[in-house]
């Protein structure tokens, strides 16, 4: 199907030249290491702010990597091709679903990291805080691939593209960096599920549904 | 039922228009040379065809599969070449991606590089993917924009052979170009395009062979000599 | 430029709100409880309210624009959501005088203050991606849609927001209970009205300027043609 092959074409490429990977990671780790320097915490107190932080890490991970999704088709022009070869639908999805398990990968490989740093504890509730992830970087992924598609005519798109996502996210956030404090301090309550799946569901419907506007203009 | 049926296509890019009522009808298994000035609007039919981007009114009908050859090289540099050409089957829904894919390289002649990047290959190497990857799912009708435009020697022959092995099988191929007279060799028919017009659709003469002049002569307002 | 509207929808409008005024600031009783500035209230809610119809006239432009291809309906779009944006910034600026004077803050994360920013910087997005697009149906097209994105954005925003409110400040304006007294309905639904005619006479004001800035555009391009 066009969608599993323009997936594997995104993650073959990313994996030959580990670009957006490369840099979505030093990127997670470097935050890690300067709010390590920013605060200086007790144990109570990054308990608190554990969901929190690190979900802005991956909020500012996951803008580079959806940002690289359809950038990636602008040199030699292969997004004509792709957009006279496939529909519209099949390459947002192909696309979005490289993108989740890019960032999956990065947050997988982070959050051991922010465990050892800030000597949180995270293998405790694990299947639901990787529901939570799963749920969240979904979501994270559908609204930066559309707005990927967007800007990627756009002027100043590697500026363009957080400044229209992070507002669009937050309500995304807000549960997920809740429910990720919430799992990492021994409560296993996932009391806003719901509303991540409302935002997944609702805006993978609406960007699958407005892509073809986006690509054929 | 011709291969292309567009009617009185207008294309706006803002409030300026780009095609005005262009009119085109395209019999199968004929090749068109779409002629027409820089600015004339070719590009921007080519791609309405191409379904890269919709008209603002009018009707285009199409009947088969398209392969598109446009100004960019459409290639993934950090593919091989045969892996490009997978990929690009298997977006077409051809149904052996693999065997379509050695076939087209050994039609362009890159069998030997196959397992090569594409970002290591010479430009002219890459124009000959590309052009396999336009013909790679025998497609029944070919969109060209300026193909001839820049290519090195062995390119030019490879495209040649294949477009008359595409008219040979029966495809439909509509051809824009500045190249008057390599064009008018393979043409059938003549569209002569003038700031969003169709000023001339017809078959092409003996006089438009051997005088590339002769078309914008005869129906453009204003010869390409004495541009104003 | 409909001109003798866009006078018409102003003037009334500029009456409409004096008169409001004299209402609020002269005959209606004040508050026991907040003292005199509880009036910015009828500045506060109405702004919000404003802000929210134009908004929700920007979708409907955008969704219209998308289905029609007409430019008419981009321009609508993009003249709403400047003026919600602007009615936005009114609301958070009385908001925050308000918090000020009531509880000694400038700005407290509260939910109802934190969702309207939420919504000032969906919007601020769409105001800065505009100019970034030179081509004009380019340009229409993806406002639209980020203006799809956004309107669909807001209704989450407030439900995240409510859920999660745990800021300690919780003190609402009256509204928060759910009731406000019926002596003060006039002068606060009349600004909403009056608000409604000013924001409509600025909007058709912008609606002309975007229509000559197309014709502009368009002369400009064909001159380059010739």
């Amino acid at each position: 199907m066009a969608a599993i092959a323009v997936a594997g074409k995104d993650l073959r490429t990313e994996w030959r030249t580990r670009e957006s990977l490369n840099s979505a990671v030093s990127f997670a780790l470097v935050i890690l290491v300067l709010f390590s320097f920013a605060f200086d915490l007790d144990r109570d107190e990054k308990l608190a702010i554990s969901g929190g932080l690190l979900w802005l890490v991956y909020a500012f991970a996951g803008a580079l990597i959806v940002n690289r999704s359809f950038a990636r088709e602008v040199p030699n022009d292969c997004l004509e091709v792709l957009i006279s070869s496939a529909r519209g639908w099949a390459i947002f999805l192909g696309k979005s679903v490289a993108c989740f398990v890019l960032l999956m990968v990065v947050e997988l490989i982070s959050l051991p990291i922010f465990g050892l740093f800030y000597n949180i504890h995270w293998t405790g509730s694990l299947l639901a805080l990787l529901l939570v992830m799963a749920l969240s970087t979904w979501g994270v992924t559908v609204v930066g691939t559309a707005l990927s598609a967007i800007t990627v005519n756009v002027r100043l798109r590697e500026l363009m593209l957080p400044v229209l996502l992070y507002p669009l996210m937050i309500p995304l956030l807000i549960g997920a960096m809740e429910m990720t404090t919430g799992l990492l301090n021994g409560n296993a309550v996932l009391s806003d599920i719901r509303l991540l799946i409302v935002y997944d569901v609702m805006f993978t419907a609406i960007a699958l549904y407005l892509i073809e506007f986006i690509l054929v203009i | 039922m011709h291969a292309v049926a567009a009617d009185g296509v207008w294309k706006y890019f803002g409030d300026y228009p780009a095609l005005r009522g262009a009119k085109l009808e395209v019999a199968k298994g004929s090749c068109t040379a779409l002629i027409g000035r820089n600015g004339a609007g070719k590009t921007t039919l080519l791609r309405i065809l191409a379904r890269l981007s919709k008209p603002t009114k009018g009707e285009v009908h199409i009947d088969g599969r398209i392969g598109y050859l446009g100004h960019g090289i459409g290639v993934y540099d950090d593919l091989s070449a045969f892996e490009n050409l997978t990929l690009f089957g298997r977006l077409a829904g051809v149904a052996n991606p693999n065997q379509s894919a050695e076939a087209a390289l050994e039609r362009v002649g890159l069998t030997r590089v196959k397992e090569g990047l594409a970002r290591e290959f010479s430009r002219g190497m890459r124009q000959r993917l590309a052009i396999a990857r336009a013909f790679l799912h025998d497609p029944e009708l070919l969109l060209l924009d300026e193909p001839f435009t820049s290519l090195d020697d062995r390119a030019i022959d490879v495209l040649q052979k294949l477009l008359s092995e595409a008219l040979a099988r029966g495809s439909t191929i509509i051809m824009s170009t500045h190249q008057i007279r390599e064009a008018m060799e393979l043409a059938t028919d003549v569209a002569l395009l003038e700031r969003g017009r169709m000023i001339y659709a017809g078959p092409r003469t003996t006089e438009m062979l051997l005088d590339p002049g002769y078309l914008y002569r005869t129906y453009a307002e204003s010869p390409p000599e004495s541009k104003g | 430029m409909p001109r003798k509207t866009v006078y018409t929808l102003g003037i009334l409008g500029t009456f409409w709100l004096l008169y409001n005024f004299y209402q609020i600031f002269l005959v209606v009783p004040v508050d026991a409880l907040q003292g005199n500035i509880f009036r910015i209230i009828f500045v506060h809610v109405p702004a919000a309210f404003t802000a929210f119809t134009f908004y929700g006239v920007a979708v409907v432009a955008s969704i219209a624009f998308l289905m029609t291809k007409n430019f008419k309906w981009d321009s609508m779009a993009v003249s709403a959501v400047e003026v919600g944006t602007m009615f936005t910034l009114v609301n958070l600026a009385t908001g925050s005088i308000w918090g000020r004077v009531e509880w000694g803050i400038w700005w407290a994360w509260d939910a109802r203050m934190t969702s309207q920013l939420m919504c000032f910087l969906l919007y601020l997005g769409y105001l800065l991606m505009r100019p970034a697009i030179a081509e004009a149906q380019q340009r229409g097209v993806m406002s639209a849609v980020l203006a799809i994105f956004a309107a669909a954005d807001i209704p989450i925003v407030f439900m995240a927001i409510r859920l999660h409110n745990v800021r300690t400040q919780h003190p609402g304006p009256v509204l928060e209970t759910g009731t406000l007294a019926k002596v003060y309905w006039p002068p606060f639904f009349g600004d909403y009205g009056a608000f409604l005619l000013l924001a409509a006479a600025m909007m058709l004001v912008r609606l002309h300027q975007e229509s000559n800035q197309r014709e502009i555009d368009s002369l400009r391009r064909e001159l380059h043609a010739i």
